[in-house]
């Protein structure tokens, strides 16, 4: 039993929420103790028992970064219909006011839990915790997150998310991977949104924005798209299948995500 | 700007520290960060003077350590300084590099106030 929250936690998930086991501390002399730990050491905890308490349920869960206005609430609503029959959708909505976004959702019929976050400009592992307890997570087989628009505090917080998708729709300018450097070398999978509007943009160029991401040492698939037009869906669906299989099956590859860093340099 | 979240948690982490080895006042803190962290020092600064009150730092310095952004290339077998949106291998160009430091978040050290009093440690 978690002792935070009282959910099933396994052995292993408390010792990973165990923050005394994490500092490992020396006395350099005894008035200054050395000591390397991560500032988000607590929220990186809350993550990982996220991560842990979602894989016991053979759930993906994907963290959905962008600008306000990318896009994502649409690729969403777009998502759960070209899913249909593929697998079960539920997902959490951040926002700093409104419950507008789960509306729109739950008129899918997908499950949706608002989180709102007044001043707070990212979602926290802590929130997504809290969310997790209202869902019925036997009856999921996709968590989308939709963190709240926003392209620089969302990358410093885990929220216990197996892959990052970053979107990046045409119209904001193919160099915001170079302007947001942070953000996009989090993503896992970048979705060039909002293609339907290429044809009257001159000066968005897919290239140039891959070429930006690969600049950021991120081998991470570009892949465009368009709420829009369903039949430009099919490589997300499929990419989004593929990492659930690989997720169930332990093959998934190793994840640059955001708020994960080196523990220290060398 | 969520310099102020990330300041609260570096005090919580301050605390438990200090807390375990029975110390009631910090005086200094040391922490590194990197231009990949998402982590601006200046804001940080800011956000400690206020977040700090009430704490058992209350009266700490914070000293930031700005940490280089540092990366492999494999094929050349060198670590070259990068550009935090061009983190190419600067012998060879390659973006197939790794991260060897500049997303550093990390608190180093802190120091334990001689007085456990921090009405006597004000000066």
């Amino acid at each position: 039993m978690c002792e935070h929250c009282g959910c099933a936690a396994t052995a292993e998930i408390v010792r990973l929420t165990d923050h005394t086991s994490t500092i490992s501390a020396t006395a350099a002399s005894d008035r200054s103790i050395e000591i390397v730990t991560a500032i988000l050491d607590e929220n990186d905890h809350q993550a990982a028992h996220n991560r842990a308490h979602l894989r016991d349920h053979g759930i993906l869960a994907v963290n959905l970064m962008s600008s306000p206005g990318s896009g994502k609430t649409s690729l969403l609503e777009a998502t759960i219909d070209a899913a249909a029959g593929r697998f079960r959708i539920a997902v959490i909505e951040g926002d700093l006011e409104t419950e507008n976004d789960a509306r729109r959702i739950r008129a899918k019929g997908v499950p949706a839990i608002q989180i709102t976050t007044g001043q707070t400009c990212h979602l926290d592992a802590r929130m997504v915790h809290d969310a997790l307890h209202a869902l019925e997570l036997e009856t999921i087989d996709l968590l989308l997150i939709e963190n709240v628009g926003n392209l620089v505090c969302p990358a410093s917080f885990d929220l216990g998310q197996h892959a990052n998708v970053t979107l990046l729709s045409v119209t904001e300018g193919d160099d915001k991977p170079a302007k947001y450097p942070t953000m996009f070398r989090a993503a896992d999978l970048v979705l060039l949104s909002k293609i339907d509007l290429l044809d009257v943009l001159d000066d968005f160029s897919t290239q140039r924005a891959e070429a930006h991401v690969r600049a950021l040492a991120n081998a991470a698939e570009v892949m465009p798209i368009s709420a829009r037009r369903p039949q430009t869906l099919g490589p997300w669906i499929d990419w989004l299948e593929r990492e659930l299989a690989a997720s169930r099956t332990g093959a998934a590859p190793p994840r640059r995500r955001a708020g994960a860093r080196r523990q220290a340099s060398g | 700007m969520h310099e102020l979240a990330v300041c609260q948690s570096l005090l919580r982490a301050v605390e438990r520290a200090a807390l375990s080895h029975g110390a009631t006042a910090v005086s200094a803190i040391t922490v590194a960060i990197g231009p990949l962290s998402g982590v601006e020092a200046p804001l940080l600064e800011r956000a400690f003077t206020v977040a700090r009150s009430g704490t058992l730092a209350a009266r700490a310095a914070l000293e930031i350590q700005a940490a280089p952004i540092v990366v492999w290339c494999s094929s050349c077998g060198v670590q070259t300084p990068a550009a935090a949106n061009a983190l190419l291998c600067g012998r060879c160009g390659t973006w197939q590099v790794d991260l060897r430091s500049g997303d550093e978040l990390l608190l180093m050290r802190v120091e334990l106030a001689a007085d456990a009093d921090p009405a006597a440690a004000a000066c």
